[in-house]
Parts: C-alpha cells; sequence; structure tokens
C-alpha cells in the first residue's frame, strides 16, 4: 500500500507546529500503525530528515504510552483498540491519514505527537489508592469480596491511562479517567474507608489540571481502548454528591 | 572479585528470620537523613520506592517513562504464584520453593529461593488490601490456577492482565507516597552512568529527556530496578525500551553480570509476519491449561487446520510427555516447537508457527467459560493477525522473554560494588537457568516490598559516609565519560539507522546464542558481534540534536550498550560446557534430547568481571550448594 500522511510537527512546547506531508510507501496490511510510523522514521532518517516524534513501548496495547488523533479519532478507527494495536489492514491503498497529537490544555505538546500527562499521575496523588502500609495487610482471604464486586472493580480498573478520553471529549474533560479510579476502589470493601475523601480530592485535582467538566456526550467511552464505560461518571457523580452532603468534621 | 553470598546460617526456614533479627536497624528518627536513589519503576522499584518512603527514608526514584505505571511489568498476563494452600492441593512454602529451584534446573541459590517461597504468602495479602481485583470465587475467596507445569493451583490472577493489576497497585502506593512527600519522582531521567567513590555507589547520572540536560544526584546507596536484557535479541516480548544500559553501566563500574547466558524463551508467542516486525506478542501461557498443541504429520500439509483429520495432527507435547503433556516447562515447550518448525512442519504462511488449539476445550467446557478465562487473550490474538482463536486455531511461536541472568547480588541483594543493589529482573537471582510461570511478579514484589526495605537498612547501619557534593570530581568524570559518548554517537554522521543495527544484532544473537547454541556458533558471534559494533560506530546516524527531547538518541546509546553487552552474553554461554534449564547446547543433551547438566562441573553461578571494551572479560564462580534439595535431572515425561 501506498498512503499520504499529513503528520503534525512541532519542535517544543513554545513552537506553533504545522502539518507536513509524507508520503508511506511498501506498507503492508500486516503492519500495525506504528510499524507503519517506524518505516516512515527509518526512510526520513536515511534520507537526512528528522523521525516523527511519538510515545510507544509495550506495543500490546496495555501500557498506555502511545496514543495520537489519527483522522481525528483518538487511537483510530477501530474500537476496543489503541494505536499500537491498530494494524494497516484497517486502511487501503491510497488513503490519506491525519496524525495529530492529543489536544488538551491539560496535555502541553513536549516534540511532534508527545504531550506530558503527568496531570493524571497528579489526580492519582491526590486519593488514587488505598492507604495501607506495606505488611499491615490481613491474610489474602479475610475480606471476601463477591464475584461480581471483584469483576466490577477489575472492568474500572483496566484503565490504561493513555488519555484518548480526554483527547476525545469536547470539553477535555478526564472524567473518565478520574471515574474509573474512583469506581475501581469504591466496589471492593477495602476502598470503603477513604470512599469519599478519595471522590473529593480526585475531582479537585482534576478541575486543577484544567481539565473541563463532563456534560454527557460520551466520546471517551467510544474512545476508551478498553471499553471504560461511562457509567462509571455517573457513579463518581453519585459518590461525589453524597460526599458533599456527608457531615464531614473537618 | 570478592563473592561472598552472605547466606545466613541455620536451617533453611529460618535463615531469613534469623537474619532480619541479626540485622541492624536504623533509628526510625535517623531514616530521613539517608538518601536512597531508585532507578525504574516496575513492580520492584514502585514497590521498593514506596515501602522504603513509608519507612521513612528519603528517597528519589527516577524512570524513563512519562510516568511510572508504564514500566514493561504492566504486561505480565497469567499471574502471581504464592504458596497460600488455598486450594488444600498440598501446597506449601516448601514445595514452591523445591518446584522454584527444580525449575531452574538447580543453579539458583536455595536461601534465596526459600526467602521468596516464605515471603510469597505476604505479597498476595498486600496486593489484596491495595484493592488488587484478584479473581474470585463465587463465595468471594481468591481464585486460582494451576500454571506453566505446576501440579498444585497457586497461582493468583486479574483476568489475563495481573501485571497491570499489581503494577497499579504499586504505582498508586508510590503515588500515595510521592503525594506524601516521603518520595521525589523524576520521569523522563534515562539513567546513564553509575558514580562511584572510593569503590562504593553514591549516585547515578541521568539525562532529561525532554532537554537534553546531564543531571547528576548523589546519596547513600543506589538500588536498580531496570529489568531485563531480553531486548538484546531486537526482536522480543520485552517493551520497545527495555534495555540493559542502566545494569551494563553498572557493569562497567564494577558490578559482576552473573549467568548472562541465562534467557528465557517463552513458548506462546504470535510469529513474526513480517520483515518489518518491531516486537513479538505473547499469549500467556495459561492459555497452554487448555489449549493443545499440534502441527499437521506431512509437511506438505496445506489444508485449513480444522480440516486437517485428528489422527494426521501430530500433539507432540503429549506424545513425548505424557504426564504434563501441553504444560511441559517453558524451555522444552519452545525447544520442541523449534524442532517441530525446523523439521518443516510449521504451520502458517510463513510456515513459522504451530497450532494451540481450544476445539476441544471449547466442546467441553463451552464457549463462555474459555471467554472468561482468556477472553482478552482471544481479543488481542484477533487485533494482531485478524484470525479468530474461537474457530481457528492460534499459531504459536517462541520468543525471548525473560531473562534469569542480571548483576550478580549477595543475600542483601547487593551486588559486588558497595551500596549498589539490584532487584527484580535486573538481578539473577532467583530463577536459576529457567524461570517459572507466574514467578517474575513474585520476584519483583518480594524484593521490592520486603526484601530490599530490610536489607538497605543493614547496609546503611553500617556505613558512615559523607556526603557527595554533585561537583565532586567523581560526579564531574561520570559526566564527562556520558558527554563524550553522546557526542560521538551524535558526530557518526553515517547513513544506516539505530533499528538497522540492532535488527542486525539481534538476529546474530538469535541465531547463536537463542534457543541452541554451539561451540562453533558462539565463537563465530564473538568474531561478528566486534566488527558490527565496529560498524555501528563508523556508519550509524543519529538525526536531530543532543539538546532536545531526541528518541534516536536515546535508542542508540542503548543499542551501543547492547553491542557490548552482546559479547559477554556469548563468553558466557561458550565457558558454560552444559546443558541446563533454558541454557541448551547441542553438544549436552540426553539421548531423549533434554538439557544434560553436567553438576560436577557447573553447579555454580558464573560471574563476569568487566576488563574493557572488546576484551575478553574475567570468569568468576559462586559454588552453589544444595543442602535441602536433591538434585535430579528434571523429569516431565
Amino acid at each position: 500500500m501506498k498512503l499520504t500522511l499529513h503528520v503534525w510537527r512541532q519542535k517544543g512546547p513554545d513552537d506553533s507546529g504545522r502539518h507536513e506531508r509524507y508520503e508511506a510507501e511498501d506498507v503492508t496490511p500486516d503492519m500495525s500503525f506504528l510499524e507503519m510510523l517506524d518505516l516512515v522514521n527509518n526512510r526520513l532518517t536515511e534520507t537526512g530528515g528528522e523521525p516523527i516524534a511519538f510515545e510507544h513501548d509495550c506495543r500490546e496495547g496495555i501500557c498506555g504510552s502511545c496514543g495520537m488523533m489519527i483522522n481525528g479519532v483518538p487511537h483510530g478507527p477501530k474500537s476496543m483498540t489503541s494505536a499500537c494495536q491498530l494494524h494497516m489492514r484497517s486502511f487501503k491503498d491510497g488513503d490519506e491519514i491525519w496524525i495529530e497529537p492529543w489536544k488538551a490544555l491539560a496535555f502541553p505538546v513536549l516534540k511532534d505527537l508527545v504531550v506530558d500527562r503527568s496531570s493524571f499521575d497528579r489526580i492519582i496523588q491526590a486519593g488514587g489508592y488505598i492507604s495501607v502500609r506495606t505488611g499491615s495487610a490481613p491474610d489474602g482471604n479475610a475480606i471476601p469480596v463477591p464475584k461480581e464486586d471483584a469483576d466490577a472493580a477489575f472492568d474500572a480498573a483496566t484503565c490504561i491511562g493513555c488519555a484518548a478520553c480526554v483527547a476525545a471529549c469536547p470539553n477535555a474533560s478526564a472524567m473518565l479517567f478520574t471515574s474509573a479510579k474512583v469506581a475501581h476502589l469504591a466496589h471492593m470493601p477495602q476502598g470503603q474507608t477513604e470512599r469519599y475523601d478519595r471522590v473529593l480530592s480526585m475531582v479537585a485535582q482534576h478541575d486543577a489540571e484544567g481539565f473541563g467538566n463532563c456534560t454527557n456526550h460520551g466520546a471517551c467511552q467510544e474512545a476508551c481502548p478498553k471499553g471504560i464505560s461511562i457509567d462509571y461518571i455517573a457513579q463518581l457523580n453519585r459518590d461525589l454528591i453524597k460526599a458533599t452532603l456527608l457531615d464531614r468534621p473537618e | 572479585m570478592q563473592l561472598n553470598s552472605g547466606v545466613p546460617a541455620g536451617p533453611i526456614a529460618d535463615k531469613w528470620d534469623n537474619h532480619r533479627f541479626e540485622m541492624k536497624l536504623v533509628n526510625p528518627a535517623n531514616k530521613r537523613k539517608y538518601d536512597v536513589i531508585i532507578v525504574g519503576t516496575g513492580l520492584a522499584g514502585a514497590s521498593a520506592a514506596a515501602t522504603m518512603g513509608e519507612l521513612g527514608y528519603n528517597v528519589k526514584v527516577f524512570t524513563y517513562h512519562d510516568s511510572p505505571r508504564r514500566a514493561h511489568s504492566i504486561a505480565a498476563q497469567g499471574g502471581i504464584n504464592a504458596a497460600k494452600n488455598y486450594q488444600n492441593d498440598g501446597d506449601s512454602v516448601f514445595r514452591l520453593f523445591y518446584d522454584t529451584v527444580k525449575g531452574g534446573d538447580f543453579r539458583s541459590r536455595e536461601a534465596n529461593v526459600y526467602r521468596l517461597a516464605q515471603i510469597s504468602l505476604n505479597i498476595i495479602d498486600q496486593a489484596v488490601a491495595q484493592g488488587v481485583p484478584f479473581a474470585r470465587e463465587y463465595g468471594g475467596l481468591l481464585a486460582n490456577r494451576s500454571f506453566g507445569g505446576a501440579q498444585v493451583s497457586r497461582t493468583f490472577y486479574a483476568r489475563g492482565q495481573t501485571g497491570q493489576q499489581l503494577l497499579l497497585g504499586a504505582y498508586q502506593a508510590l503515588e500515595r507516597q510521592i503525594a506524601a512527600g516521603t518520595v521525589e519522582i523524576a520521569t523522563r531521567h534515562e539513567m546513564m552512568d553509575v558514580v562511584v567513590v572510593d569503590g562504593v555507589a553514591r549516585g547515578i547520572v541521568t539525562r532529561n529527556m525532554v532537554t537534553g540536560q546531564l543531571e547528576s544526584y548523589t546519596g547513600d546507596a543506589v538500588v536498580l530496578a531496570t529489568g531485563g536484557y531480553s531486548n538484546v535479541f531486537f526482536l522480543s516480548t520485552n517493551a520497545k525500551h527495555c534495555n540493559v544500559t542502566a545494569t551494563w553501566r553498572a557493569h562497567r563500574r564494577g558490578a559482576g553480570f552473573a549467568n548472562p547466558c541465562f534467557t528465557q524463551i517463552h513458548p506462546t508467542c504470535i510469529p513474526p509476519s513480517g520483515e518489518y516486525q518491531s516486537k513479538l506478542t505473547l499469549m500467556s501461557e495459561s492459555l497452554r491449561n487448555d489449549g493443545r498443541i499440534w502441527v499437521p504429520e506431512d509437511k506438505e500439509e496445506k489444508r485449513a487446520p480444522r480440516d486437517i483429520p485428528e489422527g494426521e495432527r501430530d500433539y507432540y507435547l503429549e506424545r513425548l510427555y505424557p504426564s504434563f503433556g501441553n504444560l511441559t516447562p517453558r524451555d522444552i515447550a519452545s525447544r520442541r516447537a523449534k524442532e517441530m518448525v525446523d523439521a518443516g512442519h510449521g504451520v502458517g504462511e510463513r510456515e513459522n508457527g504451530v497450532y494451540l488449539d481450544f476445539k476441544d476445550a471449547i466442546e467441553r467446557l463451552g464457549r463462555d467459560t474459555i471467554s472468561e478465562r482468556y477472553g482478552n487473550l482471544f481479543e488481542m490474538y484477533e487485533k494482531i493477525t485478524g484470525e479468530n482463536p474461537y474457530d481457528r486455531p492460534m499459531r504459536i511461536y517462541p520468543a525471548p522473554h525473560y531473562t534469569m541472568g542480571g548483576l550478580w547480588v549477595d543475600y542483601d541483594l547487593m551486588t559486588t560494588v558497595p551500596g549498589l543493589f539490584a532487584i527484580g529482573e535486573a538481578n539473577f537471582s532467583d530463577h536459576g537457568a529457567n524461570r517459572l510461570g507466574a514467578s517474575a511478579l513474585m520476584q519483583g514484589l518480594a524484593d521490592g516490598y520486603f526484601v530490599i526495605p530490610m536489607t538497605i537498612g543493614n547496609y546503611l547501619a553500617r556505613v558512615s559516609h559523607q556526603p557527595v557534593p554533585t561537583d565532586h570530581s567523581a560526579v564531574k568524570d561520570a559526566e564527562k565519560d556520558v558527554r563524550d559518548r553522546l557526542d560521538r554517537l551524535m558526530s557518526v554522521n553515517g547513513n544506516r539507522t539505530v533499528d538497522d543495527f540492532h535488527i542486525e544484532l539481534g538476529r546474530l544473537i538469535w541465531n547463536e546464542c537463542g534457543m541452541e547454541r554451539s561451540k562453533e556458533g558462539l565463537e563465530r558471534a564473538l568474531r561478528q558481534i566486534p566488527e558490527l559494533r565496529e560498524r555501528f560506530w563508523n556508519e550509524v546516524r543519529v538525526p536531530g540534536s543532543a539538546a532536545d527531547l531526541n528518541q534516536s538518541l536515546e535508542k542508540a546509546g542503548r543499542v551501543a550498550d547492547f553491542l557490548e553487552f552482546g559479547e559477554v552474553m556469548c563468553y558466557d554461554a561458550l565457558t558454560r560446557v552444559e546443558s541446563c534449564g533454558a541454557h541448551y547446547r547441542v553438544e549436552h543433551t540426553t539421548e531423549e534430547g533434554e538439557a544434560k547438566r553436567d553438576d560436577e562441573r557447573y553447579a555454580h553461578v558464573a560471574v563476569w568481571e568487566f576488563t574493557g571494551v572488546g576484551e575478553a572479560p574475567n570468569r568468576h564462580v559462586e559454588a552453589l550448594e544444595f543442602d535441602n534439595v536433591q538434585l535430579s535431572q528434571r523429569s516431565y515425561k
């Protein structure tokens, strides 16, 4: 296959950036999208150009490093598939592909397709954990967890932190990400003690990072490569209302 | 090079307890006066940083990722072992210990492995308390499965994403400590060198990967949790950025490298589909619990797999190993697959795989049960290959996956450089010549949560350090070395890409030091690697600038280190004139074609000392003593 790429190139956070056009030749259907970019980058290197910077690592859809807008859609056209798991069989000869970084105020571009997502770590720091010191845990079977709860917690916990949800959202909201962690821990008996403090702190940090609020577009769950449901946002909102109304001593 | 394992005296079951009692403790009020540097934030690094932060040490942790949650521990699928015996099927700490030593083909240190088996119990408790959503039974208790050749069900799992869930548990514990101010993190910083002052590790030199600036940090101890080196093969199941640089730089500064030739080839990966292949994807070994492995008997077979009648299929593992069948250990399953493909029975368009078939399991258990157990793996397979494993058997082939070798460490996990520790896959300690399935997560977390936080105190309480300022001559010298090397990489200005050299090195190591090794092949590799290295330094092209985010430069530095490291791997394989576990020397096999150990001459750890690039390294040995396990020929017939 031969494809025409329009790739966002930006030298650094202060550069205004622009689309540049590249021809990708000798692309085969079994290649992953990132292998197609490898091919383009190696040609660029050999011909004296500078390769396109993009993040990737595990290339099996679990580390959450990769992520880019592909024809305006986070991670490209295939549902429940991160960019590294997208294969070129989803495209056809002669296609034009527009490739851009995540666009959100809270994600400054570092270079080309690489953005700074450290705001996600700070949301977790605000309360996305259960406070348990190493060594102080009771026996693993001391607290039975109903299978349905464990499964629901797991479904929320599969979030890979790629930030496609933010990129898809017209408000650049990170509510799907935040709610996935809130819901994961709220479904476990271990997570109850800090449940309401957690939701308040995490949402406060979410807002402080400059993410917008959720207005129920649902674009995030469409974009999520792990199929995380916006039901978790509803759950977050229930917990948030309850937390706000709870009589909590200062 | 002194190799004192420091294994405590006493019966094996009491060693760790005795040692913890005899250790010097750091006064709680003094802990914050000690600066501990940790490199890497996978299972081992994140759990170590979080726990040492909780204890009160002043911890500084570094990762080359944008977030600690990206470390490759996240990709582990199958599970984590623990000798809980929740299934009442005869498991015990001793059995897990025994299985691990035997599975490692008697090339690991008994005392370390026993401690690992003991600690396995605490890891599960810790992870559950953190909210790790392990699989549960309907009664709400933890579920287990049997995994990778174990005859008891001791593997805890979170669907096919156990590594992800355990890493997120450790990551969250780490982020909690960062918020509490006990741990400071530097993301997008790559360790480039270790700073050694008067023979003691006192700091590191890092490169800020956004600005390109070199930044040095000093402290009282340095812990490397930097993973394994499977990417020396170029194609492996490791994430693309996994590399040997941190451990190799430590090695160059005096840390002995143990058993570098012990590299595990995982039997169930998706075969390469073309020349552009950038990495390989593992399909969890748990699939072998229900899938049956076979190849067509006829080498010329062209029919679709479902059209090949039962009588014309060779279920070779079931045939060769009637009692273990498809669950033979990884090294054996891998070698047999290679044998079948080499003999011309390979399947798929490129004839480079064997079938892993779920037809019988689906008939027996129903599609829903199979989907419950392996749904996400089946989806992943379909995304990559475009084939649906419910209807058509998977194609699998072995791929490099894990490295048992690593920096030599004593019982306290300290390398041969005082003050420099190595944990997780970066050390050599627990898996001998072959790692059992679901034991990597166990070891990473054992080292990080429970071993290093204790043993580092034992070190710190015994030393009295003057602070090392970052303008100390040893720091400046290390920085200069790093800068010179980066400048040299930038200035070659040749016409070949870094990937090009990495692919060539990988192919060479895979052919000569992969699943099968021979004297002739290894000697050939030892002639070719220096030539390739020389060509690299004359022909590579690293575009862009060193004072900028430059992914080509990052890659180039790592590949340059692989080009040095590959040699010691081959030296190790050449001088271990026996077969054991994953190290299979074609000259040393039993009549049935199994690995044949030579316990008289090789029941030891080989530890390599760096003598210079292109110089033959020195080989030292740590003799292994087996007081609790009877050495035997592994048999899985």
